[in-house]
């Protein structure tokens, strides 16, 4: 076991960037984000080269960090008996409206994809069966698990392989050398120390990005963050390989989820897994509006946006019809919440709501920026490099291949364990260069060495971001509806929030986190908007509405829409990637 | 706005590094008040109310509390941690209580 101590958080107070200790590690391995995938990257990487050295950097504890924090209760895919890998492509592409997606990408992961559930079954994870001993299927993909403990159990296993765990470090910045990755630089948010991780390869798995659109239920005192998403994973990712200029696809498609209102609690459980219709505010089925598109199990965008077009046709509220289950199935479903959101059990009795009595209240979740769900990520190749040669995306951060999960994500993480594997075989470490670590150094600890100074707190820059992103481009509070005039809105005051960090400050490591938290959240959402700018339809309202383009443009825009920063200048780019379909079929229909 | 930490049973895990709840918290929300000797939250907006602190805290010093602004006075959840299981009691604002008990590892 090599987990490094951690302790209190001391009292950080530099007088300037000389008494910050500098801490070198050097590793073949580098793993960014010890979430999901990166446990699976671990695992992997010492199985199939045993005696490597591996370092994993996370800014939590990765027993609970990310995304299964509180658990899950569900593997969302794992692919049946009489069915394929094929089938399960089929049926991701028909959740994005047909694509485009990268078909070979989600095939290889198709392919991983239920072995990396057996191991989690192998390790403890308690999968629900019926007394055949099949998996019991929720939906026609997911199968019920009791996955409390999933975190814990994964971050066992990547303890058992031996990595480095360095808890309670922030990523700031990719090393860099000679247009490839040589490794990460970041600091101890207990400590205060600078970190330079130095590797043969780097794989980044630091999951998605909640928190760059207000969400609707962020009052001005106790509640801010009763989001879907991790509110920890912020995009540091993506932000930290676009600042280098690696290539991002797909981060218009943003994912919006169908969620129960006034506290983000799972909606997909009830109205898939325990067959609770969707109805509005006059006890009509809202999905038989959508039947030419799949009704019940149209795709998730339409979902999605449904109980929405409802409020605004002046039919809401909506709800999820729960009072037709019986006292057992309504006890079984407050045990998957418990499993995955147990909160969400102590909201329900804070409004004193038996669901059997009333039926649960719905609406739309906050955008999100999650490869693991939808296509948004790095570009990446067949084995999970990104464009910037040495550094490998796995899980939220890789994108093109939506409708990960945690299985997925999982596959994932083997897949670019593999990448990272054949990539260092023919790597050395890269020599340091210094005037890199001391620009980055100073950029890191610039907000804590002007604490007591007049200038704008993290918590600030970032609710002002929050907002814009909302109403400008395409939040909950416009129906997720933007057009050019917005978005260009949202990129001028984007610039100036760029212009101004410089006057951030931070009286502590947990501020001074914040503060980069923020940065990263800024340099996010302005690809974002570029994004959202660049494609000029609408393909998937709800996740992506343009007011000035409302139909869909396959002459145009039946590709992928990509994005890339100039890392000397900061300019951005935005062009396309043709789709290409491997799989056959309508493209519509699983 | 969770969690409500108790003091008359939060002893800041004495003779550790870490509380347990400041080890845990994947928010890095959670501290040792060094005047107190008590965990304290740093911030109540930023928690996502996962209740791994909740889960984490072996005294049973911490509650997680709905915001006011979205849920009534006053419900609670505990998590009672056993080898391979799970015990929730629940509480609602009426005063009905409900208990789940689930295997959460395979033994
Ligand atoms: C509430 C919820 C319920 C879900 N339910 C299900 C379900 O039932 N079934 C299912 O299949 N899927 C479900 N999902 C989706 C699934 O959990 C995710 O797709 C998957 O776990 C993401 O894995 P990941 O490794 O990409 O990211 P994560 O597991 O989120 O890992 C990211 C890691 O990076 C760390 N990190 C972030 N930034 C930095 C930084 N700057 N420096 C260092 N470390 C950093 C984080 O702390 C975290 O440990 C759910 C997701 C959520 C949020």
């Amino acid at each position: 076991m090599a987990r490094m101590n951690t302790a209190h958080a001391v009292d950080f107070a530099p007088a300037g960037l000389e008494s910050v200790e500098t801490v070198e590690v050097t590793a073949d391995l580098l793993i960014i984000g010890g979430g999901n995938a990166g446990c699976f990257v671990a695992v992997e990487a010492a199985k199939l080269q045993p005696g490597i050295t591996t370092v994993i950097l996370e800014k939590a504890d990765i027993r609970r960090s990310g995304a299964c924090s509180a658990g899950m209760d569900a593997i969302n895919t794992y692919i049946p008996k009489g069915k394929t890998p094929e089938d399960l492509v089929r049926w991701s592409r028909a959740q994005v409206g047909g694509g485009p997606l990268r078909e070979d990408l989600a095939l290889s992961n198709a392919y991983e994809l239920n072995e990396c559930v057996d191991d989690l079954e192998r390790w403890g994870l308690p999968i629900l069966r019926d007394e055949e001993g099949n998996a019991s299927y929720r939906g026609k993909w997911d199968i019920s698990i009791h996955g409390e403990q999933l975190k814990p159990i994964m971050a066992e296993k990547a303890l058992e392989s031996g990595a480095d765990v360095y808890n309670r470090v922030v990523a700031t910045g990719l090393l860099m050398h000679d247009g490839h990755c040589a490794g990460a630089m970041g600091f101890g948010v207990r400590d205060g120390k600078f970190y330079v991780f130095r590797a043969k390869a780097t794989v980044i798995s630091t999951g998605g990005a909640g928190t760059l659109y207000k969400s609707y239920t962020a009052d001005s005192t106790d509640s801010g963050a009763q989001i879907w998403m991790c509110p920890y994973c912020v995009g540091s990712g993506y932000a930290m390989g676009f600042r280098q200029g690696a290539e991002l696809t797909s981060l218009e498609q943003r994912w919006v989820a169908t969620r129960s209102k006034d506290f983000c609690g799972p909606i997909d459980t009830i109205s898939v897994g325990y067959k609770s219709a969707i109805i509005n505010a006059k006890g009509e089925h809202v999905m038989d509006r959508y039947k030419h598109l799949g009704g019940d199990a149209a795709p998730r965008y339409i979902r999605a946006n449904a109980p929405m077009e409802e409020w605004l046709a002046g039919r809401g509220p909506c709800y999820c019809d729960t009072t037709r289950l019986s006292p057992e199935k309504a006890h079984d479903l407050l045990v998957d919440y418990l499993n995955e959101r147990p909160s969400f059990v102590l909201f329900l009795a804070s409004r004193g709501q038996d669901v059997t009595k009333e039926p649960i209240e719905i609406y739309g979740s906050d955008p999100y920026i999650v490869g693991g769900h939808t296509g948004s990520g790095f570009w990446v190749t067949m084995e999970r490099m990104t464009t910037i040669p040495g550094l490998f995306a796995a899980g939220e951060t890789a994108g093109g291949n939506p409708n990960k999960f945690v299985g997925g994500c999982a596959a994932e993480g083997k897949l670019a364990a593999r990448g990272a594997l054949a990539w260092m075989k023919t790597r050395s470490l890269a020599p340091l260069d210094a005037a890199q670590i001391a620009a980055e150094k100073a950029r890191v600890y610039a907000p804590i060495l002007r604490r007591g100074q007049d200038g704008i707190q993290p918590v600030a820059m970032k609710e002002r971001l929050q907002r814009l992103m909302d109403e400008y481009a395409g939040g909950t509070s416009q129906y997720y509806r933007t057009n050019e005039e917005r978005l260009d809105y949202a990129l001028r005051h984007i610039k100036m929030l760029q212009s101004q960090f410089a006057y951030l400050t931070a009286d502590s490591l947990h501020m001074l986190m914040e503060a980069h938290e923020t940065m990263d959240r800024v340099d996010v959402a302005e690809a974002v908007v570029h994004h959202l700018k660049a494609r000029k339809e609408t393909r998937w309202a709800g996740w992506q509405t343009r007011m000035d383009y409302p139909e869909r443009d396959d002459v145009h825009f039946d590709c992928f829409i990509e994005s890339r920063r100039d890392p000397e200048t900061g300019t951005i780019t935005t062009f396309t990637r043709p789709y290409e379909q491997l799989i056959s079929g309508d493209r519509q229909k699983a | 706005m969770p969690p409500i930490i108790d003091p008359n049973k939060c002893n800041g895990c004495a003779g550790r590094n870490e509380t347990f709840c400041e080890e845990i918290c994947p928010g890095d929300l959670m501290a040792l008040d060094a005047t107190t000797g008590k965990a304290f939250l740093r911030s109540a907006r930023d928690c996502w109310d996962c209740m791994s602190c909740v889960k984490a805290c072996p005294r049973n010093a911490l509650e997680t509390r709905i915001p006011y602004q979205l849920g009534y006075y006053k419900a609670s959840l505990r998590p009672i941690v056993g080898r391979n299981t799970i015990t929730w009691k629940c509480k609602d604002i009426y005063g009905k209580e409900t208990t789940f008990k689930f295997a959460n590892r395979i033994a």
